[in-house]
């Protein structure tokens, strides 16, 4: 009587690690479906259309890029293990980046992908902090992730080794922009993890940005006989004897799995297994993350390298005393955030974005956001968008205002509210819960967690979460 | 199947995991990870794929047999010509 569509292994979510989880899975002949509510793949770091252009929302730069040749790194893992030619990745490298910090940026460290870069500036900028700096460098050298290394404060592990706060500051605040779901503070594991990603190896980006990626996923997915289901969420996780046994999809249809991996975030898997009519045993405690942003977008008709603004990439700035990495009481902390020009990743002679861009992520609140009526939501937008952009132009060279309302062709604005409406993610939290399931477990046996909220962060940091986690609870286990 | 014949297909499925080694000289007594850049996961791709192009199990205890190419080609030989003579 079962004429319910049966999978080895179902994924709930076409995001990064969701895909490279079933690509690995579909690979070795395993039966596999991807289902993903959204009509567009790619999760936290997607793509829309709006006015005929598309947007790239998540990915700013790829982290952990090496050149070709360097071998034992998580970006030559992952090409491995998904059998992805780094010709058919196309990563271009930044130019060059800066952490700014001060009202106008005063005290600032420029780095690039080649770290003696980065080392130069510190020992030019706090030379008293020169040595120490080389020891936390060694440390962050031999530190390898492990699941189940114990939590230590970062701040901590950095002050045995920088004495000034400022530097202390400047070292955690792009570590914290790009991957800490913890407030004010963050694992060491995980800042070791983001140094060696953004500072140690370094950013890149394919012309085409996220979609580029996207594309070669779906493509080597579909190749290996993956099916997918788009537009059709997962509605509930029925449960018996602390396993799944059936997955309810939102139009009421039901599939099974022998497995399933779920990318959509610890609370999210929680509370899909939570529904009724399950007996599972209540899951493990999953704290919300409540960090999220804004990000406001700017099309312009020129080239930025035509408004002055043409060499650097991404600059994470600051301009209070001490960095504050918090959710905000208001609706926006534009004291800090990070802002990344697309265009000036070095695509090759010849090789440009058709139009130029400026990007702007600032901290958020999403309470603030979530409950405004419509009117309100849109008023609110039109109060922060300049905000927001005329706090990071503080840290770029001076572009009068009547330039660049004549050279802005469109704007946009994401909200908390806006990366809830298409992830799902509970109060907009991008990075997830602060306390991460590293070996992927849930309340039920055979469910896992990947992406996000099982650790790894980034766009190579979350496919490697899929692929670790296929090979772990699927792949290793059908060995045995 | 010769012993140079199952050398020649562990080449092979080295080449389609890590294309960014240079095999032209991969020597056949010499272990495997003395002389390319391949990690545990890189091994059990090895495994995974000889299952998947060839049929060949190799449970995990066995792995050791693995280091060289001479010790898979000891290895893994006489299952190759098993399952040949089950047709």
């Amino acid at each position: 009587m079962n004429t319910r569509p049966h999978y080895d292994v179902a994924i709930i979510g076409a995001g990064l690690s969701g895909l490279a989880a079933g690509v690995r899975l579909a690979h070795f002949g395993k039966r596999v479906c991807i289902f993903e509510r959204h009509n567009a793949p790619g999760g936290l770091n997607s793509f829309y259309s709006l006015g005929g252009r598309k947007y790239d929302v998540g990915l700013h730069a790829v982290t952990n890029y090496v050149r070709p040749g360097v071998k034992g790194t998580p970006l030559g893992r992952l090409l491995r293990q998904l059998r992805i030619d780094r010709e058919e990745l196309a990563l271009c490298e930044q130019r060059r980046s800066r952490i700014a910090f001060g009202p106008r940026g005063e005290v600032a460290l420029d780095f690039t992908n080649d770290f003696a870069v980065f080392e130069g500036e510190v020992a030019r900028v706090f030379p008293a902090q020169a040595t120490g700096f080389r020891r936390l460098t060694d440390l962050v050298r031999a530190t390898i992730f492990s699941p189940d290394a114990p939590v230590v404060s970062a701040r901590e592990v950095v002050r045995r080794h920088i004495s000034d706060p400022l530097l202390e500051d400047m070292l955690l605040c792009p570590l914290m922009f790009y991957g800490s779901a913890r407030e004010h503070d963050m694992d060491f594991g995980q800042f070791a993890l983001l140094f060696q990603s953004i500072l140690l190896e370094g950013l890149a980006r394919p012309l085409e940005g996220i979609r580029a990626i996207l594309r070669i996923l779906l493509e080597k997915y579909r190749q290996a006989g993956g099916e997918r289901r788009m537009k059709c969420g997962v509605a509930r996780i029925e449960a018996r004897g602390g396993r799944a046994t059936a997955l309810v999809l939102d139009n009421g249809e039901e599939v099974t799995a022998d497995q399933v991996l779920s990318s959509i975030g610890g609370p999210e898997t929680a509370a899909l297994i939570a529904g009724p009519g399950t007996d599972a045993p209540p899951a493990a405690a999953v704290v919300p993350g409540r960090l999220t942003f804004v990000e406001t977008i700017s099309v312009f008709s020129c080239q930025p390298a035509a408004l002055g603004w043409g060499e650097e990439t991404i600059i994470f700035f600051n301009d209070s005393e001490r960095f504050t990495y918090a959710r905000p009481d208001g609706p926006v902390d534009v004291r800090s955030g990070v802002l990344c020009i697309p265009n000036n990743f070095d695509f090759g002679p010849g090789r440009e974005l058709p139009e130029g861009m400026l990007r702007v992520t600032c901290l958020a609140n999403y309470d603030a956001w979530a409950g405004l009526p419509e009117a309100a939501y849109q008023a609110a937008k039109e109060r922060w968008f300049p905000a927001v952009q005329a706090s990071a132009r503080r840290f770029l060279p001076a572009v009068g205002d009547a330039v660049l309302a004549a050279a802005t062709l469109a704007t946009d604005m994401f909200t908390p509210r806006t990366i809830t409406r298409f992830t799902g993610r509970v109060n907009g939290a991008i990075y997830g819960s602060p306390e991460k399931s590293l070996h992927g477990r849930t309340a039920l046996a055979n469910v896992h967690l990947c992406g996000t909220d099982q650790g790894l962060l980034g766009i190579v940091g979350s496919m490697l979460s899929g692929i670790t986690m296929a090979n772990k609870h699927v792949l290793q286990k059908a060995e045995g | 199947m010769t012993k140079d014949e199952c050398k020649k297909l562990v080449l092979a499925i080295i080449a389609d995991i890590a294309p960014d080694e240079d095999l032209s000289n991969v020597k056949s007594d010499v272990r495997l990870r003395d002389q390319l850049q391949l990690d545990s996961m890189d091994f059990l791709d090895i495994v995974m794929e000889l299952r998947k192009r060839h049929g060949i199990e190799v449970p995990e205890a066995d792995y050791g047999h693995l280091a060289s190419l001479d010790s898979c080609a000891d290895y893994l030989t006489p299952k190759f010509d098993a399952l040949a003579a089950k047709g």
